[in-house]
């Protein structure tokens, strides 16, 4: 009884909960949705968001903020998507190296001016996500990159599959979402990432290496973003210095904060934020179905952050007081 | 200007330092650098183009800047007291597309001002009832809201422009004196301002809030209603800039003022005001605001790409942040 009682009362629960019925919902207005064709629109929304949710998960349990991710996306893309242009002899999968790589350098940017001046991330990450736009646009000439640059072999990696007719590009999100589940639960670095996160004063005090470690959130969630990027090519055919990675930042922050991380820091699980990007594929793809204009997208995703914090404060506060309940009894 | 770096408190005999000498009191101060760098601006731009020798041209450029340079007054004194909100360029195109789009529907002006203005100051409620009323951290909050106010604009607007009348558009080409009319409410609104947070109760009060909520609170300071009034007011100025914005560009579209949040911010910190609270003032945003209007006048006519200026506001930002903190933690000793 106890068991299903705290599996009941988990987070993921909820939101598993709420995919359901969201699901059926629009599955009773309209019967097209609970298709397969459906569900492949669905998964086919997820990847990019998956992989940019997984790296601003661990900057946010740790107690920072990345807004810079759309811009580093779209730099990581461009870079690679430029050098396929004038070095088509390169090969292809020599991209996905050059994109995490030059993601890599730009989050440790981020993570350099946060530690090494103190200063609060968000405010840096608001500079670097305009500076990182500004520089994409002077790399490409503010000039998009077509269709015919990019390798067929890497579009090819979004339409075909090894298995199930389910395309490469989700497995690859799956697959960093397995490896950040690895990373946190299971490596002693991941776990101070938590500890950092839920008590910044304390951390030091245990021996953790707090520079370090923010450095190192950052690094990966530019890793993160710069893989992103090059799926963002492979997805979509072309990389645009304005279109590319645009408004990235504030899907992902709402895939992350509905999949139950605090924005207090220390507290996420994987689980939830697949979940979380799950709940928000199914609303973009629901979307156009019921026949909302795709202008509402952003709307949306604002209304969710804001959800999500209210859903967090409630949860805390249930916790703090189911604590005192517990102390006043013993 | 008020000398609160100055103030004595009670330290031991080890710790206590000799006085610093007024001028590096007044030297040190992150306003002399803002100002400094004005002048250098000054400098600079007038050497790449002579236009900005002339001082038509420079208020007539400022004119570009000063429904943001507005807006960055209010969202100063948020910063004193220990908050931010990211939202209110996202609140002026939302205000100006409500503002438009019931002038549209019913041809009524003053209707259509009071829905503007209303509309402003209800999400400036929003995001203050989400943050004082349910205690939850601004950045992330108007984060969300940003995206919000600026996807309800996309929902009303949808991808076209709703023109305005005749007689509203121009705001920036009315002069009064010589001067254009935004300078004039920009002028108006630094005085006002920098004499509340200056040298009345509530203003002090807003220091004192930013400094130390926990302290202010027990010394009977009423922190969440000052803090409440606060964000009303950004919504109302916001809703005011974007009215403005809306008559200089002569129609309205969902992405009016948009990336206007770094700019805000920008104005904020290169004025020296201090990321967490607590010191700042409104001559060094002033000052910082006519700095902006120097630097980006200047590279649009040395004709660089808005892609560069891009890149310069975003290091500016940067740049501007570690000086403050700098300055900050060595006159902290």
């Amino acid at each position: 009884m106890n068991a299903l009682r705290s599996i009941l009362l988990r987070r993921e629960t909820g939101i598993a909960v709420m995919i359901v019925l969201f699901v059926i919902a629009v599955g009773i207005a309209k019967p097209r949705f609970l298709s397969l064709e459906y569900l492949r629109i669905i998964l086919l929304l997820t990847p990019l968001i998956m992989i940019g949710a997984m790296g601003q998960m661990l900057v946010l349990v740790a107690r920072h903020v990345d807004l810079s991710i759309g811009s580093t996306q779209a730099f990581a893309a461009m870079v690679t998507a430029m050098m396929f242009k004038f070095h088509p002899e390169i090969p292809w999968y020599l991209g996905f190296l050059v994109s995490i790589g030059v993601g890599l350098g730009l989050g440790f940017v981020n993570g350099a001016l946060t530690t090494l001046f103190r200063l609060p991330s968000i405010i840096v990450t608001l500079g670097t996500l305009n500076l990182y736009r500004g520089l994409t646009f002077i790399i490409s000439d503010a000039r998009q990159v077509d269709r015919q640059y990019i390798p067929s072999a890497l579009k090819a990696m979004s339409t075909t599959s090894p298995i199930l007719g389910i395309p490469w590009i989700i497995f690859m999100a799956l697959g960093v979402a397995l490896l950040t589940y690895w990373f946190a639960s299971h490596t002693r670095v991941g776990r101070q990432v938590f500890a950092l996160g839920s008590n910044p004063a304390a951390a030091p005090l245990r021996g953790i290496r707090v520079n370090a470690i923010t450095l190192m959130v950052f690094s990966i969630s530019g890793a993160l973003a710069g893989l992103s990027g090059i799926m963002y090519a492979s997805r979509w055919g072309f990389v645009n210095p304005s279109n590319t990675g645009a408004g990235f930042e504030f899907q992902v922050i709402a895939a992350v904060v509905i999949g139950g991380v605090s924005i207090n820091g220390g507290v996420g699980s994987v689980l939830g934020v697949v979940l979380g990007v799950l709940l928000l594929g199914c609303v973009s793809a629901a979307l156009p179905l019921l026949g909302i204009p795709g202008t509402a997208q952003s709307a949306i995703y604002g209304a969710v952050i804001i959800v999500a914090l209210l859903i967090d404060r409630s949860v805390r506060q249930r916790g703090i007081a189911a604590l005192a309940a517990q102390r006043a009894r013993a | 200007m008020t000398d609160q770096t100055s103030t004595p408190t009670a330290v031991s005999a080890l710790d206590a330092a000799p006085p610093r000498p007024r001028w590096q009191v007044i030297l040190i101060r992150p306003e002399t650098m803002t100002f400094v760098l004005l002048v250098l601006a000054f400098i600079v731009s007038s050497s790449i183009s002579p236009y900005f020798l002339d001082i038509n041209y420079i208020l007539s450029s400022f004119t570009l800047y000063a429904e943001f340079s507005i807006v960055a007054l209010v969202l100063t004194m948020v910063i004193i007291a220990g908050e931010i909100d990211l939202s209110p360029a996202a609140n002026m195109a939302l205000s100006a597309c409500l503002f438009a789009w019931t002038y549209q529907a019913t041809q009524s002006m003053p209707l259509a001002i009071l829905v503007g203005l209303g509309a402003g100051i209800a999400m400036g409620a929003f995001n203050a009832v989400l943050v004082i009323g349910m205690q939850l951290p601004s950045i992330i909050v108007t984060i969300g809201t940003l995206t919000l106010y600026r996807g309800l604009a996309q929902i009303i607007a949808g991808d076209q422009s709703i023109r305005l009348p005749d007689y509203f558009i121009g705001i920036n080409n009315d002069l009064w004196l010589g001067v254009p009319v935004p300078v004039i409410i920009f002028v108006v609104v630094t005085i006002a301002l920098a004499f509340f947070l200056g040298a009345t109760i509530w203003g002090r009060q807003i220091y004192q809030i930013g400094t130390n909520e926990v302290a202010a609170q027990h010394a009977g300071i009423r922190a969440r209603r000052i803090k409440f009034m606060l964000f009303l007011a950004m919504g109302f100025a916001s809703a005011v800039a974007g009215m403005m914005t809306a008559s200089r560009l002569g129609s309205v579209r969902y992405d009016l003022g948009l990336g206007g949040e770094l700019q805000m911010v920008l104005m904020a910190m290169l004025g020296g005001t201090y990321i967490f609270g607590g010191r700042g003032t409104i001559l060094g945003t002033f000052l910082a605001a006519w700095l902006l209007s120097v630097i980006s006048t200047g590279m649009l006519t040395a004709q660089w790409l808005p892609a560069t200026q891009l890149c310069v506001l975003g290091l500016l930002l940067i740049i501007s942040i570690v000086a403050t903190n700098l300055i900050y933690s060595r006159t902290q000793r």
